[in-house]
This record gives C-alpha cells, sequence and structure tokens, in this order.
C-alpha cells in the first residue's frame, strides 16, 4: 500500500513539472501550428542554469527561488528570439526544422560549456529532508512540486479562463484570423505566449533539478514525454496538457516501480491506446476552428 | 533537348557516376573507403525518408528508428545466428518493415506537422526501448560482431570489400525506390502529396497509399541499418536517436525534397561534416550542423536539387 502511494506521489510531481513543461508546447502548436522542437533544449537550458547558480549541497530557498526566476528570463528571451525566428518563415516544416537546429545549437553549446558527465542539484534547504507518509519516508522537495504544479495549474485555469488575456488567447488558439480582424495585433499575443511557454519550460528545468539532475540526452527524452503530453491531451488545450501530464506522470512512475526495463514502451502504448480511441486527444480545445 | 537525348545523358551520368563509385576502393586509402561505405549506408535511409517527406509530403522524424531495428537485427543475427550479409541485411529489412507496420498506424492518420510530432515521439519511445532492455545491452550496446561474409566465402576484412557489398545492397535500393517513384504506385503517392481529396474523389484510397509508403520506408530504413551494421559491427542506442532522425531529414531537406539524387548527395555531406570535419573543429559537428539546419531554411528552401513539385498546401 505505501509502496504505491509512494508511487502515485511520485506520478504527481513528474506530472506537475510535465505540465509546467507542455503548456508552452502546446498553446504554440494549438496557436500557429509551429512544433517548437527547440523546447526540451530550452529546459535544460534552466536546468543547466541551475547547475551553474546553485553550487554545493547548501543551498538556501532565496537562491534556489532566484534561480528559478534567471531561468525563467532566459527561457522567456529564447522563446522570444525563436518567436521572431519562426514568424519570419513561410511553412510549417520550415520552421520545425529551425527549431530542430536551435535545438542543436543551444544542447552542443551546453555540452561544451558543462561536459558531458551528470550534474546532481540539492533541493533547497528546508526542504533537502524527507518526511514521513504513512510510515515511509518521502523527499520533502518532490511534495513542494506537487504543490507548485497545484498552484500553477490554479493560475493557469484563472489566467486562461477567467482573464481579458485569457480569453485572447483562447480565441487565437480558434481563429487566429478572426481575432487579427478585430484589431487585435496576434502577432504580439503569439510572441507573448512563445516565450511565457518557454520561461515555464526553463523553470521547469531548474524545479525538475534536484529529481531529474542535468546532462546531455535529458533534452531529447523531456521534449518525447511533453509531446506524447500534447498529443494525448489534445493540441491546444489547457485542460488537456494538465490531464495528459498527470497521466503521463502515473504511466511513468508505475512503469518506473514494476517495470522499470519497459517504461518508455508503456508511454508509447498510452499514446497509441489514446489516439485509437480519442484521435484528437482527451480534451480538445473546445472552440477548436480547425482550417 | 529532346526526351531521348535527356534519357541518354541521365544514363550516361549514371554510368560514370557508379563507375567512380566502384573504382574509389582502388585509388583511396582504407579510412576514405569506410567514410564512403558510412555514406552509402546512411544514402540509403535517406531515400526512405525522401519517399516519405518528398514523394509523399510527409515530413518524418521516425525513420532513424527502423534504422535502428535494422541495425540492431543484423548485429543479432550476426552474433546468433550467420555472418551472411545478404541474410543480415533481408532479416535488417523485414525487421524494419514489421517494426513500421506495427508503430506506423498511429502516425499516417495524421498530416503534416501533427505526423512530424507523431513519428518523433514513436521514434524516441523506440530509442528509449533500446536504451533501457538489457536484452539488446541497453545503454552499451551491441558490439563484438563478426565480419561479414557472402556467399559462404571468407571473411570480408579490407574495407574495399565490406564498401562494394554496401555500394551494390545501396545502388539496389536507389534502383528499386527510382522504380516505385516512376510507377502507377509513385504517382498515387505523389496525388496523395498534392491533392488528397481529389485523389479520394477519383476511387484512390489516400490512407492505405499512406501506410504502405510508411512500411515501405521502414523496410528501406531496415536495410540501410544492416548495412550500417555490416561496417561498423556495432550498435548502440545512439544509432537511434534523435539526432540522426534529425540528420536523415536535413539531409533530404539539403538535397531538395523529392528528387532522389540530392538527398543521396545531402547525405554524404551531412556525415561528412558529423564525422570528419568535426574532429578538425574541436568535435563541434553538432554544433555546424545546428547553424547549417537555420541557413538552409532561410537560404535554400528548395533544395540543392531544388524541387518543382512542393507546393505550399496544407495551412
Amino acid at each position: 500500500m505505501a509502496a504505491y502511494l509512494v508511487s502515485v506521489l511520485n506520478g504527481l510531481a513528474m506530472g506537475s513539472l510535465l505540465f509546467a513543461i507542455a503548456l508552452g508546447l502546446s498553446l504554440v502548436f494549438g496557436m500557429m501550428d509551429v512544433l517548437n522542437l527547440a523546447h526540451g533544449a530550452i529546459y535544460l537550458a534552466g536546468a543547466y542554469l541551475a547547475v551553474a547558480l546553485l553550487p554545493g549541497d547548501d543551498v538556501g530557498m532565496g537562491t534556489f527561488v532566484l534561480a528559478v526566476l534567471a531561468a525563467a528570463a532566459v527561457g522567456a528571451i529564447l522563446g522570444g528570439v525563436l518567436a521572431g525566428l519562426t514568424r519570419a518563415t513561410p511553412g510549417h516544416l520550415d520552421q520545425a526544422l529551425l527549431t530542430l537546429g536551435v535545438s542543436l545549437v543551444v544542447a552542443e553549446l551546453l555540452s561544451v560549456a558543462f561536459g558531458e558527465e551528470v550534474h546532481a542539484i540539492a533541493a533547497p534547504a528546508p526542504f533537502d529532508g524527507g518526511v514521513p507518509v504513512l510510515g515511509e519516508t518521502y523527499p520533502a522537495y518532490r511534495l513542494l512540486v506537487i504543490g507548485f504544479g497545484a498552484v500553477l495549474a490554479v493560475a493557469v485555469y484563472l489566467l486562461i479562463e477567467r482573464s481579458r488575456f485569457g480569453s485572447l488567447i483562447r480565441a487565437t488558439v480558434a481563429d487566429r484570423a478572426m481575432v487579427s480582424a478585430l484589431g487585435i495585433n496576434t502577432g504580439l499575443v503569439l510572441t507573448g505566449v512563445f516565450a511565457a511557454g518557454a520561461a515555464l519550460a526553463a523553470a521547469g528545468g531548474v524545479l525538475a533539478g534536484p529529481i531529474l539532475g542535468a546532462q546531455p540526452g535529458l533534452d531529447e527524452k523531456v521534449l518525447l514525454l511533453a509531446l506524447v503530453v500534447v498529443v494525448i491531451g489534445g493540441l491546444g488545450s489547457v485542460r488537456g496538457a494538465l490531464l495528459g501530464a498527470v497521466l503521463i506522470g502515473q504511466v511513468q512512475a508505475l512503469g518506473t516501480s514494476l517495470l522499470p526495463e519497459y517504461a518508455s514502451f508503456l508511454i508509447f502504448v498510452a499514446m497509441a491506446l489514446v489516439l485509437l480511441l480519442r484521435p484528437a486527444g482527451l480534451l480538445p480545445p473546445r472552440t477548436a476552428v480547425r482550417t | 533537348m529532346n526526351r531521348a537525348a535527356a534519357t541518354r545523358r541521365t544514363t550516361l551520368i549514371a554510368v560514370a557516376v557508379i563507375t567512380l563509385l566502384v573504382a574509389a576502393p582502388l585509388a583511396l586509402g582504407p579510412y576514405a573507403v569506410t567514410t564512403m561505405t558510412r555514406m552509402l549506408a546512411f544514402a540509403v535511409l535517406v531515400l526512405g525518408v525522401d519517399l516519405l517527406t518528398g514523394i509523399t509530403g510527409l515530413p518524418t522524424l521516425g525513420q532513424a528508428a527502423y534504422f535502428g531495428a535494422g541495425a540492431y537485427t543484423a548485429v543479432l543475427v550476426g552474433l546468433h545466428i550467420t555472418s551472411d550479409a545478404m541474410a543480415q541485411a533481408l532479416a535488417g529489412t523485414a525487421v524494419g518493415l514489421i517494426a513500421a507496420a506495427a508503430t506506423g498506424w498511429v502516425a499516417v492518420r495524421a498530416r503534416g506537422i501533427v505526423f512530424l510530432m507523431l513519428t518523433l515521439a514513436i521514434g524516441e519511445s523506440l530509442h528509449q526501448v533500446a536504451a533501457t532492455w538489457p536484452a539488446v545491452g541497453a545503454s552499451n550496446g551491441l558490439a563484438g560482431m563478426p565480419p561479414i561474409t557472402l556467399f559462404g566465402g571468407p571473411p570480408l576484412l579490407p574495407a574495399g570489400f565490406v564498401y562494394w557489398w554496401v555500394l551494390a545492397a545501396a545502388i539496389t535500393v536507389f534502383a528499386a525506390v527510382t522504380l516505385i517513384t516512376r510507377s502507377p504506385y509513385g504517382r498515387t503517392l505523389r496525388g496523395v502529396r498534392d491533392n488528397e481529396s481529389r485523389m479520394r474523389a477519383l476511387g484512390y484510397r489516400p490512407a492505405l497509399a499512406r501506410y504502405s509508403v510508411f512500411c515501405l520506408a521502414g523496410a528501406i530504413a531496415g536495410a540501410g541499418g544492416a548495412l550500417w551494421a555490416a561496417q561498423g559491427r556495432f550498435v548502440s542506442p545512439g544509432d537511434l536517436g534523435f539526432e540522426v532522425a534529425a540528420l536523415a531529414l536535413l539531409s533530404v531537406v539539403i538535397g531538395g525534397a523529392g528528387s532522389l539524387w540530392g538527398p543521396c548527395l545531402g547525405a554524404a555531406l551531412v556525415l561528412l561534416v558529423r564525422d570528419n570535419l568535426s574532429a578538425s573543429i574541436g568535435g563541434h559537428g553538432p554544433l555546424v550542423l545546428g547553424l547549417v539546419f537555420v541557413a538552409v531554411v532561410f537560404l535554400l528552401p528548395r533544395g540543392v536539387a531544388g524541387i518543382r513539385h512542393r507546393r505550399e498546401s496544407r495551412s
């Protein structure tokens, strides 16, 4: 029983991180059909920033929050540059290739700067111990991440569903031409969402640091998981990204605890199953008008 | 120039290129020959990617998975069953076909950029399986494959003999793909690319065409993987990673999607940058290739070969 609870908690922590990472990918795709293949590289940039800013085992909460904010700023800049580059490129395949090129460059620059070895990142001081959960000791930091995921989900819900900017975003996903005909600069909305999504991915890199560390190749793994989350949840859907992230988090945690060798295979099976039954994803955007 | 003269000129160029390729090991050292062998095997993978991306209009980042499946199969056959190169290549082709058939149905229902996304997800999933499954050596890969033999002869140790075998196989695949693209089936594929609803209205079955060409491309990638293994005699999860898939797509884009010789040239260029030029610039091949990606998008949107067919559809 306790073992299952630990697995469920691990899955929730993973799901929280995946939600933060996949959200930007999903919204950018929903709005302008840009598949941002550099999303994993932006995540990795955040993780390495944590390596650079948080040396040693003794990390205070203040420094950690500062690292998260710094990563978000770096991510926003990278996202803004990517948004500018992709908007200058006609054709969706060319845009995808462009982000692919950027991801190769960023990943290579990071491995030049930080080497090929695996870096561990310490959890911030008040949360680096364990707390008793049903007689098992569970890392307190993962509970913090779960809490962060819950707060993020509520905040994003309020922003997207209850604010004027959120209705703009939803309208741009549904019908971009109509929104721009109403006199709104959709280019600005797109750039903003691109930058915000990239900022979340980079911040996710810092937050995931104490759990996943930082190493070359991690960008691909994270990109794969984020893609699967987006595909399962439905392209361009915030609620879908949340549901997909929680599901994939659980599948990943359960797979790792029961069948460690086939965990990635289970992810594929989950994706195939969802696509077989609901080709548009579990929760596609409600007002989607596909052209 | 009339048609007959054009055909004659094409034949002449083909004969000249093949003669040069066959004669290459007589003039070059073993290192250059090994490099060319790898290029040829990679070009076979790229031909499969081109069949999907250029001919059928389905951009893919998942073909490296079937390339890897073929390479793993060839090494496993070499380790446990026979060192016969032909048997290894056929087994690699078959496994590539089966793997594509088993996973492709998920992807072919999508089009355009969603197809790209799904193939990437499939390819990366298979990559992660290869990297964690102990039966295929997990992250260490499989090493120690004995040298290949042909027709029960002695082991082909000199680089030149392996090169000739890979060259013969690659030419066979190139000829087969050429025949496919010129057949009525190839015209169906181009029709699916250019106007799917009209093809459906004419009574064709685009879904079947897309699925069958995906399986075919998987088989070609599997053959390429087996040839790759015949040269390296080693396979690791890196051989079916994101980078290989990205480089295969880059080769097609550099060479010009839809042409057949262009992407083969692109494959040679890309491998030259990654494996050979890389050493002389401090191992930063991926950096150069990433910049090439960005440059190609802005400067060469139609590739080296130039393409007349691709249309700005779907948007």
